[in-house]
């Protein structure tokens, strides 16, 4: 499942289907990301 | 997935005339692989045995009955019958716990991996893959343990498992021939418990890539079909019958196509 | 008791009325985790299932639950891709299903497998060549997704609003809202469309086998076509019955007329693709493998009433009654084609589930039937129980009728 894993054969299907969980977390985990930090942003610049 | 070809291709050649019935197949597989039971074994939609004993009739009325013993492990199909180059199960197992082994060609199950999906027993069409409905249970007090092989694993709750054409036989008889020098196996130093059981002689078993080998010649026998060969699954198990009834129950047919079967 | 928690500007019936409610749904809940302990204790024997029916119930229900669930995820493309604002009703209730659907099909799910603690293999381990594989990771992703869209909806509760940094989050949260209902629609197209697959791809069981566009069996697309079509029948049917409950008025007419007129719509397209795809499997994948069509429907209790059910009772006549504006506009005709249609979609399900294993492959082995024990009806009907208290609790506390106080003068 993760690139570092031995054993593993990589073919054209993994890279497909992997790429895209990959693509969907990161996107997802982004999105979080960004909304937490743009929330801690807000909340320090209100309280100066 | 790799689709090379299996460089030996293991496979069963069952002669259903010869076959009586009596289920020494069925037990020897049992007490070879370490199949559980269970304290009443009545339920057989939930009892396991890789090698499963059915019985056919030609549905005449007596003096012209009559039955037919068809003895049916694992198929160790070789195709999905759309095309792909992999069995069924293996193709939908979710966990990779099935798998073709390229030297054998025989499908193997990993009962550590398996998830119990059971996927893999929704697709295969012959009902050759079992699940363990409980944890695994042999009978207390009766000696029955002092059986158990120490060379297959015995599968706990939840896992699915099939017939592997005693695959640890074959292990067996590669180091046998490694530890003497040598890479290939004679013909009759690997054979499934099944195989060597049958009182009749009736369950032939080796490579069929091999010329040299007993199947590969039976196979081309006419008295030789497949069970749902329709279906394109490919199965190295064959069987052999020289009654036309019998051949016409290994698979469904139109009405207008029975006329055509030999 | 708990008036601080409520919405500002409307009116909730009293605690001890509302924990009346709950009762019976908290003993079914708790019918349901008996049920639970038990599979996972002393396995799955606890079931009726067996080889012959590897799947079951509990994979007719979690199949069903994700088809109706399809609601969130078609309410979220219209509401915040295409930008539907009169769907800004009704979307918060379309996630919250949505949320319950999968949360429940997933927990099921986890006590289905034979081996639950193992179900980490999928990712592990991952064949890439099964379509269950493409499910469970969709569908793992997609209830993250749906989590992080109910989230904003949580924290709109009055007492979390006053919490300045939840509040903030909240807003940032939904701010970027189209960003996940986007990959919610990915996610939803895909695994929607793998559950399909799982049954076409069954190329040795001729019931279920289609043939298809590449690796995408026909049903792939049939059952992203029928899940479209149930899912806001299923969002309309759910809010219709808590306006019948709490004897208000949550949605204006545009809206839920607009989703049953769009349901209609693609229930129509639907039955007639399922119709041309059932001919031409009968003609084609049938007799190739020497069975014709009514061999399928001669044993047990699965006759061509099925058929008849499936296409034509719940199938074609709700479909009628959701493009006649006439009768979409009367309450009782759009219930009834609401229940119909979405019993339509679980009579699908459960036609390539169990129908699929109970007939014979091989000519010499003989039909099978399968009645649930009550540890399966357990478990199921504690899901749905599990639904109904989310979905209550939800309803009490969150603002998920952003028109309610519109619509419910005081």
């Amino acid at each position: 499942m993760l690139p570092i894993c031995f054993e593993w054969e990589w073919d054209i299907g993994h890279f497909i289907f992997f790429g895209f969980l990959y693509l969907i977390l990161l996107i997802v985990g982004s999105g979080l990301s960004w909304a937490t930090f743009k929330t801690i942003l807000q909340l320090l610049k209100k309280e100066e | 997935m790799k689709h090379e070809k299996p460089k030996h291709r293991y496979g069963m050649v069952i002669d259903l005339d010869k076959c009586t019935g009596c289920g020494a197949c069925v037990v020897a597989c049992a007490a070879e692989n370490n199949i559980p039971v269970r304290p009443d074994e009545s339920d057989k939609q939930r009892s396991i045995s890789w090698m499963q004993l059915f019985m056919i009739t030609n549905g005449k009325e007596y003096p012209e009955t009559e039955v037919c013993y068809i003895p049916r492990p694992c198929m160790q199909c070789e195709k999905d019958g759309h095309g792909g180059d992999h069995p069924p199960c293996v193709s939908v197992c979710v966990a990779t716990a099935t798998r073709v082994d390229i030297n054998t060609g025989i499908v193997s199950q990993i009962p550590t991996r398996c998830i119990g999906c059971r996927y893999c027993q929704a697709v295969c069409p012959y009902h050759a893959r079992y699940f363990n409905w409980w944890d695994a249970y042999f009978p207390k007090g009766k000696g029955l343990e002092r059986y158990l092989s120490p060379e297959v694993s015995v599968r706990m709750r939840g896992v699915v498992e099939k017939c592997t054409f005693c695959h640890h036989r074959y292990m067996r008889a590669k180091r046998k021939a490694e530890a003497e020098g040598r890479r290939e196996l004679r013909e009759d130093e690997y054979i499934p418990a099944c195989a060597e059981a049958c009182p009749a002689g009736a369950i032939y078993f080796g490579d069929l890539n091999n010329p040299d080998h007993k199947v590969s010649k039976l196979i081309k026998d006419k008295r030789a079909f497949r069970l749902l060969e329709r279906l394109g699954t490919e199965p190295k198990v064959y069987y052999l019958s020289s009654k036309e009834w019998v051949r016409r129950m290994a698979d469904n047919y139109l009405p207008e196509e029975l006329k055509l079967v030999k | 008791m708990d008036r601080e928690l409520l919405p500002e500007g409307v009116t909730r019936c009293s605690f001890g009325k509302f924990l009346l409610w709950l009762t019976p749904w908290i003993l079914i809940l708790a019918w349901g985790a008996v049920s639970a302990i038990l599979c996972l204790w002393k396995a799955l024997n606890q079931t009726n299932m067996s080889n012959i029916f590897a799947f079951a119930l509990w994979i007719v229900f979690d199949l069903g639950f994700i088809a109706l669930g399809a609601g969130a995820f078609f309410t979220g493309f219209l509401t915040y891709i295409v930008g539907k604002e009169e769907l800004k009703s009704i979307i918060n209730a379309a996630v919250i299903i949505g949320f319950i659907c999968y949360s429940s099909a997933l927990g099921i799910l986890a006590v289905d497998i034979g081996q639950p603690l193992r179900g980490w293999f999928i990712f592990w381990h991952a064949n890439v060549h099964s379509m269950l594989v493409e499910v469970s990771f969709c569908i793992t992703c997609y209830l993250i997704v749906l989590a992080i869209e109910f989230l904003p909806i949580i924290l709109e509760n009055r007492k979390l609003e006053q919490i300045r940094p939840l509040r903030i989050f909240g807003k940032n949260l939904h701010d970027i809202m189209p960003v996940f209902a986007a990959t919610g629609v990915f996610l939803s197209f895909f695994h929607q469309g793998s559950l399909g697959g799982m049954f076409g791809v069954m190329y040795a069981r001729p019931f279920a086998a289609r043939g298809g566009f590449y690796i995408w069996p026909w049903t792939f697309f049939l059952f992203i076509l029928s899940a479209i079509a149930a899912g806001p029948c299923f969002t309309i049917l759910i809010t219709k019955i808590t306006e019948k409950i709490t004897r208000k008025k949550l949605v204006p007419d545009s809206t839920v007329q607009f989703l049953a007129r769009l349901s209609g719509f693609l229930l129509s397209a639907y039955i007639i693709l399922k119709i041309l795809d059932t001919v031409v499997w009968a003609k084609t994948i049938v007799p190739k493998a020497g069975l014709r069509f009514f061999d399928f429907y001669r044993e047990g209790p699965y006759g061509l009433w099925m058929v008849v059910m499936e296409i034509i009772v719940c199938g074609i006549f709700p479909a009628l009654i959701l493009m006649i504006p006439r009768l979409r506009k009367d309450g009782r005709w759009l219930i009834a084609a609401c229940i119909l249609n979405c019993a339509g979609i679980i009579f699908n399900r459960f036609s390539f589930i169990v129908v699929t294993l109970a007939i014979p492959v091989m000519p010499f082995d003989r039909f099978w039937s399968y009645v649930p024990t009550w540890q399966e009806w357990g478990l199921a009907l504690g899901s749905i129980a599990y639904g109904v208290l989310l979905f209550s609790l939800a309803y009490r506390y969150l603002p998920v009728f952003p028109k309610e106080k519109e619509l419910n003068p005081a």
